[in-house]
């Protein structure tokens, strides 16, 4: 206990002293959140009538950034899985890298559900002994068990490596490993999970197809690691730790790969829905196409998939991908091309056209944009937290002194 | 009405809540806001009420009992009783007026369904403004249950050449009207996907929803296939000289904002042995609706003799409403 006691006050010294780019990113980081913070407060003040949203399209900026989170929270720990089969990364940072993304990433999940239901404070009705949780009939509430249980393992996996190399002890894999393992197929899980959560209406046809879930699987593979190499980039520049160019280039070679894969059932749903058109392609085409002259998609779709080609093509050129430079070029275009493909790719096209055809559009407003960017600060911000109490942990820096 | 002007007219309503909110006691709301907290969420809703001083510590205790209720659908007899005591006392508090809410379950032996003929509709929307009046429906977005699609003949049934804002004078030349609404479904989707089993089909087929209970999240209006279900993403408003005090816990009375709302078949009326709304106010007749478990029963006859349908019988969600011609 003493020793916790201890980790937490150390770590809470080393956050809190850093260079001056330090100060600045976390003094930025805070100033967006304080700002969502009052778009949020507007929200609960007026309703949900404050963001685009509406019974045409009832689900919009928060759901889809939730949807592609899980994702990242997902392929983040998948990562790991690798790691340790190629035996040539060290394991243990793979494992600390991946799993404090995935924290980052269930918070920011878990705070997008919050912001999107209309009740906050009625969201203990969920918690069962003192609410209702409809289980197993609902998919939401298997996916409020998954994420939640997925949120428990990957902060003790983390945790328990951490506090013994703080006492200079090694930790014990035949402790952690068994974690990880349950960790990298609970991430399949929420991944399912979550797919299944639009899957499985029949109201939507757009969701209704078997296609959803592995499609999913694959973006987030893309998206994913992508995001981790854009983060070690920077771990490289700013801190001791020193992450290999190998690592980095496997990791690449895993991007380019599920980036292919996304692109191939791309066309094979594109194929599905246009060579053939039948009354449930009528979705797919707003979102290509529009319909009726409304086309409010349409350019956040060819967006995403002109950013989605050019950084496969990129990736799948040798020269093109083992360039640092041109590396992390694609990286952030791939990143981009997969989070608008889905969110406004994925999500809000599920409810256009609606049950009786009519065509809603759906723009957010400002307000849900001010709180979705404080969000991703706040994601930033945790991980930025975690990741440097970890490397100072790592590197020897940070480290349990007996008093 | 397309979300804009929705959005300009709730602006313009308002100004008229934060008049009548002016006196909101402030330590009620941070009461509530404890209360969310000690709850382990964070952030109590600001549902809006007005408590005259001398009754402040009253009201709060009360709206404190009201927050930690349970699902109607598991509370006693006795829960059921204290918390519509204390609904119909805060209402009196805040307005002066006295509302008289009901808890009356379903009668045995009773199974509701509802038929539509095509052939008589008119496209008057009497139904709709009666529904309006009846449930106490939001007037700033002016939320309606009913839906009437003015369809133009020779394409069929396509809803996606349907007029659903229609402003012409009715009935339109070589147009026919149908109508749609929340269907009952006996194998409801929305009714599975609720994480906190918030709606629920009653024993007399209705398919309700524990507005204290519900959390907002839209999981079951994106799972209904027939577009039966409404949010309130704003502060519902209904003036009070126009408010309906004839309530059930179940159905008409008044909600608040973030929570889902739908057709309950009146239960209000239909429990009480009459005719849902829209039936009655239907000038042609097109409208019928009755308990398919009598065998004597006019809706029954129709079933039995009319050649009926239903829509979108293919996903399997048995709607309990029907569609016949003449
Ligand atoms: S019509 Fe929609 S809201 Fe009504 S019971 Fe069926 S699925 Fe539920
Ligand atoms: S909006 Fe309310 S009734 Fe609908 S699924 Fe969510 S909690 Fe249940």
């Amino acid at each position: 206990m003493k020793v916790f006691i201890q980790f937490f006050k150390d770590s809470l010294e080393e956050v809190t002293s850093g260079s001056r780019v330090y100060h600045l990113w976390m003094a930025f980081l805070t100033l967006v959140m304080l700002i969502g913070s009052y778009c949020y407060y507007i929200q609960v003040d007026q309703g949900l009538i404050v963001t685009g949203m509406s019974d045409g399209v009832s689900w919009g900026l928060y759901i889809s950034n939730f949807t592609f989170l899980v994702g990242i929270a997902a392929a983040a720990v998948m990562l790991v899985l690798p790691a340790y089969i190629f035996k040539d990364i060290d394991f243990k940072q793979a494992v600390l890298i991946g799993e404090g993304l995935a924290v980052s990433a269930l918070v920011m999940c878990l705070a997008f559900v919050v912001v999107d239901v209309g009740g906050p404070a009625n969201l203990w009705h969920v918690i069962p002994g003192i609410g209702v949780l409809n289980f197993p009939n609902s998919m939401l509430s298997w996916d409020i068990i998954v994420l939640n249980g997925y949120l428990f393992i990957n902060i003790t996996i983390p945790l328990y490596i951490l506090i013994n190399v703080y006492q200079n002890k090694e930790p014990k894999k035949n402790i952690y490993l068994p974690g990880v393992f349950i960790s990298v197929f609970w991430a399949v899980s929420i991944h399912m999970v979550t797919a299944f959560l639009y899957q499985g209406l029949q109201a939507r046809p757009f969701w209704n197809t078997a296609l959803l879930g592995p499609r999913f699987l694959a973006s987030a593979f893309a998206a994913g690691p992508a995001l981790i190499i854009l983060i070690l980039t920077v771990i490289n520049k700013f801190t001791l730790f020193k992450v290999e160019n190998k690592t980095v280039n496997k990791i690449a070679i895993i991007v380019a790969v599920a980036a292919q894969i996304n692109i191939i059932m791309l066309i094979s749903e594109l194929f599905k829905e246009f060579y053939f058109p039948t009354h449930h392609s009528i979705s797919a085409h707003y979102l290509f196409f529009g319909l009726e002259g409304k086309t409010a998609l349409v350019p956040w779709i060819w967006t995403s998939i002109i950013l989605n080609v050019i950084a496969t093509v990129m990736l799948t050129i040798h020269k093109i991908r083992t360039n640092k430079k041109f590396l992390l070029v694609a990286c952030i275009i791939l990143f981009i091309g997969i989070w608008i493909e889905k969110g406004f790719g994925l999500i809000v096209p599920g409810f256009i056209p609606g049950q009786w055809g009519e065509i809603t559009e759906y723009t957010p407003s400002f307000i849900e944009i001010g709180v979705t960017v404080s969000i991703w600060a706040m994601g930033a911000f945790i991980f930025t937290v975690l990741a440097k109490t970890g490397i100072a942990v790592e590197t020897g820096k940070l480290r349990f002194a007996k008093k | 009405m397309s979300k804009k002007e929705n959005k300009n007219v709730e602006n313009s309503q308002n100004t008229w809540h934060q008049i009548t909110s002016e006196n909101t006691d402030r330590r009620s709301a941070l009461k509530k806001i404890t209360a969310g907290l000690v709850a382990g969420v964070g952030i109590a809703s600001t549902s809006c009420s007005v408590f005259s001083e001398d009754h402040e510590k009253e009201a709060s205790q009360m709206s404190w009992d009201e927050f930690f209720k349970k699902n109607y659908k598991i509370m006693s007899d006795e829960e059921r009783v204290q918390t519509i005591q204390r609904l119909e006392s805060l209402y009196e508090k805040k307005t002066g007026n006295t509302i008289n809410i009901s808890h009356q379950g379903p009668m045995e032996d009773v199974l509701y369904g509802y038929v539509f003929n095509i052939s008589k509709c008119q496209g008057y929307m009497d139904c709709v403004n009666a529904c309006i009046e009846e449930n106490n429906q939001d007037r700033d977005s002016q939320m309606q249950y009913i839906r009437i699609h003015q369809i133009e003949k020779g394409h069929g049934f396509n809803f996606e050449k349907a007029e659903d804002n229609y402003y012409n004078e009715v009935p339109a030349n070589n147009h026919f009207y149908i109508g749609t609404q929340c269907f009952h479904c006996e194998n409801p989707p929305c009714v599975s996907v609720c994480p906190t089993e918030a709606t629920w089909k009653e024993k007399d087929g209705i398919v309700v929803v524990d507005y204290d209970w519900c959390i907002g999240c839209r999981y079951c209006s994106a799972s209904c296939p027939y577009d039966g279900r409404r949010f309130n993403w704003g502060q519902p408003h209904v003036p009070e000289e126009e408010v309906n005090k004839n309530q059930h816990y179940l159905g008409n009375r008044l909600r608040k904002k973030g929570v889902m709302e739908k057709c309950t078949f009146c239960i209000q009326r239909s429990r009480s042995g009459q005719n849902p709304a829209c039936v009655d106010a239907c000038p042609t007749g097109a409208r019928k609706f009755g308990n398919l478990l009598d065998p004597k029963s006019e809706i029954r006859w129709i079933l039995e003799n009319k050649k009926v349908f239903r829509l979108k019988e293919d996903l399997g969600t048995e709607p309990k409403f029907w569609y016949y011609m003449d």
